[in-house]
């Protein structure tokens, strides 16, 4: 419907001329207004919730008559005598060591293997990048035919080396590392266009520099390429270290902690006790430490590692 | 020209929004979350049945809510209950009965169901079922989504090993000799073909309870404050268990995994398995070779554990409601309809007169094997359930599997278990 007067009818009635900042205004009441918007997202998800589950975590559990009360550090005494507790810390460390170090190795070699140039490069990006696009569920459910005892692909490649048959979710010794060879598929993908974008950045120049200097090209990688992606490389590993924390989907689909809790991961057994315990004082309490543990390392890193970091 | 346009759509508008609320006085409108856990068009058929039952009620509007897995499930209704806002009922697992208790969130339901005929509805289910929703003199759930355990075998494989295709093992030493007869090994020493395949990831305790009720052995009293996980029969039970793959090589050892385990039926890598009566559709439609369904074997008796999830009908919603509720649950098992939701899912219809239903009876003579269920009813017992119950699973869960992988010795295990849940219990009692 063409209805020119409808439309400049509120051009008729235009905003008056919005006042001028009065002069007396301080910069820093606008510099405090321009940060609002995403100060009150901050606060209201993340500062905030983190305050009160330290608060929740010196609670008891409200359970229907009866009310939550004070207990202190109860919560905590009862941590260190659960044994699944530590033996989720445990392999939750190694599976931050297995992962974290390897993705990013595979990230590195695979983003400098795509940044060549070389025939359907485009192809070898796409064919790196997919696993990162595939929902976590969904890949965990193809996992677990993959691992599937005698005619799952695993079997079938290593049935025909002649190896013996291994169920490798079931068994205690080889569940956790098969779920790291998921987790970093999963993510190796997605470091290495960190990596990619980092090294295009990187002048030609230099490469040729370090030629004429009669550089080999591991030189060339270890003393210019390797401390100039430093920056990336930090910021990928303190994703790598969120993400082996975060990372649990699979852990639901393909082994639910098991066997007697070889798989058991932080976060996922937080879930279980808030979730199927109905425990919520202390899953709040090992989420305290899990944050604390977190927060360690990030400043560790930041402290230590960014003294070390070279930034362009 | 345009504001008489926006006058009428407004006055449309208003009209809209008050026809329903001059309705809502005499309508009673029920959310109503419901899981799914089998393969099928599940929620279709929730769909049609609630759009059936508003068609005979007009007084009573139900808007039925999938709400994901059972375990999402019980999170999604006590995180609603917890915030004052519950669905106003729901199908859970029996099993979370206690903790639907503890937490104040459901109501017992023969304080709704008063009148006689309301009485004899709810004396109408199989006994069995009504184990896991009974407690203190109270009934709490209504048996709607039930299942059991039950053993599908491979006949074309057993005719291939020798043995009667039309019978299945009918003892436990059948069953290892039977599935000695059926494992194969190729020229290397590799198994090809198991005998015998109990899952065990997820959740054992309830395959477990498939051996310790032929053992004559119940894991936990009916105040489901107290458990016999160290009782011998229980520990003779997980011994077999073990020795299926320890010691008669005929399962494969480890943890085997539920979700695979029909497709290893499928793929002919198991001959014999044990699963859900849910799993009969499935396996009716992939099973490429003739099987049958058997009972669990016996050692000193029959027996299997119920699954599965009845109905709950919750707090801090009006009277009104509540009785509206009791009449929805009241028309979904009523015989007609518990045979049609069996037909449709694989469930076990949750009353004897269901079976008597034209509709049953057709079913069965298409699919004989369905009655296995039915049949084993009679040596059935409750599902694993105590208050604190996830937690107190967990500890059985952990001990079972720590066994099966070798962990530890079935006793120690067991040992374990029961020390866990005795720590996990003492303030119920």
């Amino acid at each position: 419907m063409a209805d020119g007067g409808v439309r400049t009818a509120p051009v008729a009635r235009a905003a008056p001329v919005s006042p001028a900042v009065p002069a007396g205004t301080s910069a820093q009441v606008i510099g405090w207004l321009l940060l609002l918007p995403a100060m009150v997202l901050l606060v209201a998800f993340t500062h905030w919730p983190a305050l009160a589950t330290a608060w929740h975590s010196l609670f008891s559990t409200p359970k229907g008559a009866r009310p939550a009360r004070f207990v202190g550090l109860e919560n905590y005494e009862l941590m260190l005598e659960d044994d699944v507790f530590w033996q989720a810390l445990w392999n939750n460390l190694w599976f931050a060591l297995g992962t974290i170090p390897t993705s990013i190795a595979i990230a590195l070699a695979m983003a400098l293997w795509v940044n060549g140039r070389l025939a359907g490069r485009g192809f070898l990006r796409m064919a790196y990048f997919t696993p990162t696009v595939l929902p976590m569920i969904a890949v965990a459910n193809i996992w677990l035919f993959f691992y599937t005892p005698q005619y799952g692909l695993l079997e079938q490649v290593t049935g025909a080396l002649g190896f013996p048959s291994h169920n490798w979710l079931g068994d205690r010794s080889t569940v956790l590392g098969a779920t790291m060879v998921v987790a970093i598929w999963k993510e190796a993908g997605f470091f290495m266009i960190f990596y990619l974008a980092a090294l295009q950045q990187i002048s030609p120049t230099l490469a040729e520099a370090a030629a004429l200097e009669g550089a080999s090209r591991w030189q060339y990688f270890r003393r210019v390429l390797f401390p100039l992606l430093m920056p990336t490389t930090l910021f990928v590993l303190i994703n790598a270290l969120i993400n082996s924390v975060r990372m649990v989907d699979h852990i639901f689909v393909m082994t639910r902690g098991g066997p007697d809790n070889a798989s058991a991961l932080l976060l996922y057994y937080i879930y279980q006790v808030g979730f199927s315990f109905w425990d919520s004082a202390y899953a709040a309490a090992l989420t305290v430490v899990v944050l604390a543990i977190l927060g360690l390392t990030a400043f560790v890193k930041f402290r230590f590692l960014d003294q070390r970091t070279h930034y362009q | 020209m345009i504001r008489r346009t926006l006058l009428q759509a407004l006055a449309a508008a208003a009209l809209m929004a008050a026809l329903p609320a001059a309705h809502a006085q005499k309508q009673v409108e029920l959310s109503f979350y419901y899981p799914v856990a089998v393969g099928g068009p599940v929620t279709k058929t929730i769909d049609r049945m609630a759009a059936d039952f508003e068609k005979e009620n007009p007084d009573i509007k139900i808007k039925p809510v999938y709400a994901g897995t059972y375990q999402e499930s019980i999170v999604k209704v006590l995180t609603a209950f917890k915030s004052g806002q519950p669905p106003h009922l729901a199908v859970l697992l029996s099993t979370d009965m206690f903790t639907l208790i503890d937490e104040g969130a459901i109501v017992p339901i023969d304080s709704l169901a008063t009148s006689a005929d309301d009485k004899q509805w709810l004396s109408g289910f199989f006994d069995s079922f009504m184990m896991n929703s009974r407690t203190g003199g109270k009934t709490w759930g209504v048996p709607f989504q039930r299942s059991t355990i039950v053993l599908y075998w491979n006949k074309e494989l057993f005719e291939e090993a020798g043995l009667d295709p039309d019978k299945a093992p009918a003892t436990w030493d059948e069953m290892v000799e039977f599935a000695k007869k059926l494992t194969k090994t190729d020229a290397s020493g590799k198994v090809t073909l198991w005998g015998v395949k109990i899952p065990s990831s997820g959740f054992p305790y309830w395959l477990f309870q498939g051996l310790t009720t032929p053992n004559g052995a119940l894991l936990m009293n009916e105040a489901g404050n107290e458990t016999y996980f160290d009782k011998p029969e229980v520990v003779e039970a997980l011994q077999y268990w073990v020795d299926l793959s320890a010691k008669h090589k005929v399962m494969p050892g480890g943890v085997i995994e539920w979700g695979t385990t029909p497709k290893d039926f499928f793929e002919r890598t198991a001959a014999m398995i044990w699963t859900t009566t849910g799993n009969l559709t499935n396996i009716r439609t992939n099973a490429g070779f003739p099987f049958g369904v058997a009972m669990l074997p016996a050692k000193k008796q029959r027996g299997s554990p119920t699954g599965g999830g009845n109905f709950y009908v919750f707090e801090k919603t009006s009277d009104e409601e509540k009785q509206a509720a009791l009449k929805f649950i009241k028309w979904a098992t009523a015989p007609e309809r518990a045979a049609q939701w069996s037909i449709a899912t694989g469930y076990v219809a949750v009353t004897p007169a269901a079976w008597e239903t034209p509709a049953m009876k057709k079913y069965v003579e298409e699919v004989p094997q369905a009655t296995v269920a039915r049949d084993q009813l009679e040596f059935s017992v409750a599902e694993l359930s105590t208050h604190e119950n996830q937690r107190v699973t967990k500890a059985l869960n952990d001990g079972l599997q720590a066994a099966l992988t070798g962990a530890k010795a079935p006793e120690a295990a067991l040992k374990d278990a029961q020390r866990e849940a005795d720590r996990i219990l003492r303030s119920y009692r």
